[in-house]
């Protein structure tokens, strides 16, 4: 029965799709395996992503300064002193000393005030010599500032020994520098730097970077260690930053430079490779989105031109009743919008179902998730309303087409 | 009805010289009507007969302002129809003319009392207990209280024309246009739905155009309006 509060648009919008059971009930089966394979690829994929780009970025800061490097630069204006003569025209590129980065507690300031920017940390690191018994190892040692450095690299959950502790004695190695040294937390190791400084440090931490090569080739010490074992009293090679919004480090990347004169290399330039495949897959994942959703549209368009060309004479008979082009015109927009919500409201049910069943099955050997899948509920909501809008543009057409029917050609039939 | 009396009511349908032709401008251009005259006063109770294709149906048409006359005037009561812009016409074809059609047309999706709402709800501004009342009235009308809440689709042909004529009747109409409602019923389904539509036109005063084959019921209208290849003669 008819109810106060509902416009007529709706209840008439409503009884077509109930008459037309069998239609509607394929129609919304079809929106909803569509709107289901979106939800679920979106959840996959941005999970998958986020993922790999965790794991890119927990051993690494989003943005690295250094010292530019330096370059030799042409004399110009030859013996006669002509402008625009080149004298001596081969050029040696010069020998890269290491250098700290000029005034950079003033950088430091600098960056830290700016938009978007969330840790500076300082960083002395360079090439030093592990001495142990007879065995020798060559590797980098980074001296950190623990209080900021740990908050761009997070080393709670990659310690597998030790502690994080860093006094002006300690140092962390990697598993596998301890295994090929044969040491381990409390022992004792000689470092020795390329000018012969030499230091002994006692390991009290082991680390697993999750890469063989970094657990075998990274030690950290405090800044001041390094600064000693280097010889750059006071200096640091480079400032490592973390940014808000990790997309945005190229801009924030370039305005640094721009503003302090010292090189600053985001993660996107210095894994250019690695941005490349996610943007790639981002855009693949829009187009089958944008190509599902085009093909739900033109399901829910097809079933209301049909739909128009059954219930022609209804309409015409609608319009000898005084009904006007304007309310059958959002009868078949309202039908199409709600085809679309119905469909999109099982679909997010069928998305939401795979997507747990996905994390039920997917699993590693010991268990744990494969990875996390980033599902939010507002990413329903975006499907609900998009599907919606959708199934209305859809109908638009057909609602034309219906509302312009001549009624004395629509009731003739 | 007395001579007299009839020059007292008022002109509800007036066309003057109305021309209607198809495909205009091609070489297929037909035109159906040719400069037709007429007058129906309030309370008139007319049979339109004539031969299949003489324009019967095209000439109820124009009058139920479902279609547009390609010359000449038509004025509903003291309106001038031809001016009127598509929403105003739908307006005024809400307000003031109903339709009982040859095939009843009801929406099929609809109850028998859901049918009977649908022109106060397309002309909105009723409120919910008002609109059911109403309907139930005119079902009552028209004998079908036990069927009112059945499916339009699952009445029979003559239930479905009374239904349809109750509808007709939902906006209390000025006009009531009847084209060949009774031409797919039985005889005695026939005889009622005609004496329904005598009921109306007697007790409301409504302005009954009733296209009809049967010359029958035509002799029992009070005037016959015969259409013959476009033209009226009366």
């Amino acid at each position: 029965m008819f109810t106060a509060w509902l416009p007529f648009e709706w209840i008439v919008a409503v009884r077509f799709l109930r008459e037309g059971r069998l239609q509607t009930v394929f129609i919304i089966a079809g929106v909803a395996i569509g709107v289901g394979v979106i939800v679920f690829m979106s959840a996959l994929l941005s999970g998958m992503q986020s993922n790999f780009i965790r794991r890119v970025l927990s051993t690494q800061s989003h943005i690295q300064l250094v010292q530019p490097q330096q370059v030799t630069r042409a004399l110009r204006g030859g013996a006669d002193g002509l402008p625009g003569q080149v004298e001596g025209a081969i050029i040696q590129p010069p020998l890269q000393q290491t250098k700290s980065i000029d005034q950079w507690q003033a950088v430091v300031a600098q960056v830290r005030a700016m938009d978007g920017v969330k840790v500076v940390s300082p960083v002395a690191s360079g090439p030093v010599l592990v001495v142990r018994g007879s065995a020798t190892k060559a590797v980098t040692v980074s001296g950190i500032e623990p209080a900021t450095y740990f908050r761009i690299v997070d080393f709670s959950d990659k310690m597998v020994r030790g502690s994080t502790r860093l006094s002006s004695s300690d140092i962390l190695v990697g598993t596998e520098l301890s295994s090929d040294l044969g040491v381990d937390v409390g022992d004792k190791l000689h470092v020795t730097a390329a000018n012969g400084v030499v230091t002994v440090l006692t390991i009290s931490g082991v680390f697993d970077l999750g890469n063989k090569g970094a657990n075998q080739r990274n030690t950290f010490t405090t800044l001041r260690v390094a600064q000693s074992l280097l010889n750059m009293p006071g200096g640091v090679t480079s400032l490592e930053v973390t940014v808000a919004d990790i997309y945005a480090a190229e801009t924030v990347a370039q305005r640094i430079a721009a503003d302090t004169g010292v090189e600053a290399d985001s993660w996107i330039k210095n894994s250019a490779q690695f941005f490349a495949a996610v943007s790639a897959q981002t855009t693949a994942n829009t187009a089958i989105r944008f190509f599902v959703g085009l093909s739900v549209a033109f399901g829910i368009a097809s079933v209301l031109v049909v739909s128009v060309v059954q219930r022609s004479r209804e309409i015409g008979i609608l319009r000898a009743m005084g009904i006007s082009r304007g309310q059958i015109l959002r009868v078949f927009l309202l039908q199409g919008g709600l085809l679309a919500f119905g469909g999109a409201l099982v679909g997010c049910g069928i998305g939401a179902g795979a997507l747990s069943l996905w994390t039920t099955l997917a699993r590693n050997a010991d268990g744990t998730p494969l990875f996390p899948l980033e599902f939010d509920s507002s990413m329903l909501l975006v499907a609900l309303v998009l599907a919606t809008l959708t199934g209305l543009l859809a109908a638009f057409a057909p609602a034309l087409r219906a509302a312009r029917l001549d009624p004395v050609v629509a009731i003739r039939g | 009805m007395a001579e007299k009396e009839i020059e007292t009511l008022e002109a509800v349908v007036q066309l003057s010289g109305v021309r209607k032709a198809f495909n205009i401008g091609t070489p297929f251009e037909t035109e159906v009507l040719h400069g037709i005259d007429l007058t129906l006063q309030r309370g008139d109770f007319c049979a339109v007969v004539g031969p299949s294709g003489s324009g019967k149906s095209t000439l109820l048409n124009i009058v139920g302002l479902l279609d547009r006359p390609s010359s000449g005037t038509l004025k509903i009561g003291s309106e001038e129809t031809t001016v009127l812009d598509d929403r105003a016409l739908t307006r005024l074809r809400g307000h003031t003319i109903g339709f009982v059609f040859q095939y009843h047309h009801l929406i099929t999706a609809f109850t028998a009392l859901e049918n009977v709402m649908i022109p106060m709800l397309g002309a909105a501004g009723f409120p919910n207990a008002q609109m059911r009342e109403r309907a139930a009235q005119l079902i009552d009308g028209v004998g079908l209280t036990p069927w009112k809440d059945n499916l339009a689709g699952a009445m029979s042909g003559g239930q479905q024309q009374r239904v349809a004529i109750a509808r007709a009747l939902a906006m209390n109409p000025a006009v009531l246009l009847a084209d060949e409602p009774t031409g797919n019923l039985d005889t005695k389904s026939a005889d009622s739905v005609f004496a329904l539509l005598r009921q109306v036109n007697q007790d409301q005063g409504t302005t009954v155009l009733f296209v009809t084959h049967n010359s029958e019921l035509a002799r029992r209208c009070d005037k016959t309006i015969q259409v013959v290849d476009g033209m009226v003669t009366q």
